[in-house]
């Protein structure tokens, strides 16, 4: 059997391989934060030829319910996501080309992604390099009806371009290692309509009032990911990974994730996770202004608050039809959950409190427990 | 700048030598453990999506994590 992977090991280091064909069936619900959202999802990818294969992908989001900031000045929200993505990979000797589309759409939103990406086996095929392009074009909308009786007015257009090189490296026979970096530019209508700034209103009995966010129209960030893969001396992998982020807007963001893989004989594969993420403000970002109109940029938007959250992740993994069936090898059937605690450092929850209890700006912070199911079936073949 | 092109040319042939001599120090019929499915980067592409989108929706940073998507998830 050892003859045999490695005679397969050596045939597949002579040319990169697509991988084996696959569908998934998928289904996730999550719940948090005064939001229930529920997705499904399906995925082919099949290989027409040893060097050709194509991939498809439709997900359906379904939300109910309204975050934070959208209960404390409106109605309650229901909307529904569609996303359709195609895919298609082409292999030549030791590189792989990968053309993507994905459409996505809300009644309020829109939006279309190009991306291509290359990746090309270097120096005896112990490292890997990866260049990526990708386009996104967004047309943004803001139901000013119901949610029940839409009235969606679209107040603009946003364009991204990101650019991505990645770096897998072969260490030793146990360790693998890996280095991302990711630019995006954005401009643009940037800001996120739902959401609104409050300032300083002696005039209100609540002691303040709500307005409009202003963003800036352009946005530069720069994402780098630093990980590392480890075979444990029994059958198990330890990763461990950092990312850096800094934008254009002063957010700084730092994420620490680890991951521990434990396969059960060869049916069961047993996984734990735990994630760390931590940012300060934007520079235009305040819980409170002091007056209105007081900056060019104003945003009340949480994403753009300092804030922290912790996520504990379990995934079990049941391997079915070890000898396969008809047309299928074999197939895998998965169970993942998350809990994720949000902290915010400047963000006040406004919804139940107000005059007399709290003053403006002094409210309670804002946090909340978000769980994430996911149940998917995969079979190759 | 006549005696910069040679000597240029000269640099770009050594390090394209050397690019060639290296030998793989994990020879390919030491990678069995590195072909384990527990040891690929993202054994699941379509859940590690699905992570991502949930976070960039909620969080400042962005990107650098392989997945790509589209979509508002601002409500």
């Amino acid at each position: 059997m050892a003859v045999v992977t490695a005679l397969l090991l050596v045939r597949a280091t002579s040319a990169d391989v697509l991988p084996d064909d696959r569908a998934d069936l998928f289904y996730s619900k999550y719940s948090g934060g005064g939001m229930d959202i529920t997705g499904e999802s399906v995925l082919v990818r099949k290989k027409f030829t040893e060097d050709f294969a194509l991939e498809a992908s439709y997900f359906v989001d379904k939300v109910s319910g309204a975050s934070i900031d959208v209960l404390s000045q409106a109605s309650q929200i229901k909307d529904e996501r569609k996303q359709k993505s195609g895919t298609a990979e082409y292999v030549h000797d030791k590189t792989t080309y990968s053309l993507s589309f994905i459409n996505s759409v809300e009644r309020d939103y829109k939006s279309d992604t190009t991306s291509f990406s290359l990746k090309q086996d270097m120096f005896g095929d112990l490292t890997t390099l990866t260049v990526g392009y990708a386009h996104t074009d967004d047309a943004v909308g803001e139901n000013n009806g119901t949610a029940f009786v839409p009235v969606i007015a679209w107040l603009g257009h946003a364009q991204s371009n990101s650019y991505n090189v990645g770096l897998s490296q072969i260490l030793t026979k146990n360790w693998i290692a890996g280095l991302n970096v990711n630019v995006i530019t954005d401009n643009g209508y940037l800001a996120n309509p739902y959401r609104s700034i409050r300032y300083l209103d002696s005039s209100n009995p609540k002691g303040y009032s709500l307005g409009s966010q202003v963003y800036p129209d352009t946005r530069t960030s720069t994402a780098v990911q630093a990980e590392a893969k480890y075979y444990l001396p029994y059958r198990a992998a330890l990763t461990g990974s950092y990312r850096y982020f800094r934008d254009t807007w002063g957010i700084v963001g730092n994420t620490y994730e680890m991951d521990y893989t434990h396969p059960l004989k060869n049916i069961w594969i047993l996984e734990g996770r735990l994630r760390f993420y931590k940012q300060n403000q934007a520079t235009f970002y305040s819980d409170l202004f002091p007056f209105a109109d007081s900056q060019n940029f104003m945003a009340r938007d949480q994403d753009l608050a300092a804030s922290e959250n912790t996520t504990i992740g379990a995934k079990v993994t049941y391997a079915f039809l070890p000898d396969g069936w008809k047309m299928f090898k074999r197939g895998t059937a998965t169970f993942d959950v998350s809990r994720i605690s949000f902290h915010y450092l400047d963000f006040r929850n406004i919804k139940y409190y107000g005059v007399p209890d709290y003053l403006p700006g002094t409210e309670p912070l804002y946090f909340f427990n978000a769980t994430v199911y996911q149940i998917y079936m995969s079979m190759f073949f | 700048m006549r005696r910069v092109r040679p000597v240029l040319l000269v640099g770009v042939m050594l390090l394209m030598s050397a690019c060639s001599s290296i030998q793989p120090w994990v020879k390919p019929y030491e990678r069995d453990r590195l072909a384990d499915p527990i040891m690929a980067w993202d054994r699941d592409a379509i859940s590690s999506a699905y992570l991502d989108h949930i976070r960039e929706a909620r969080e400042g940073s962005r990107g650098a994590t392989g997945s790509a998507g589209g979509g508002c998830g601002c409500n």
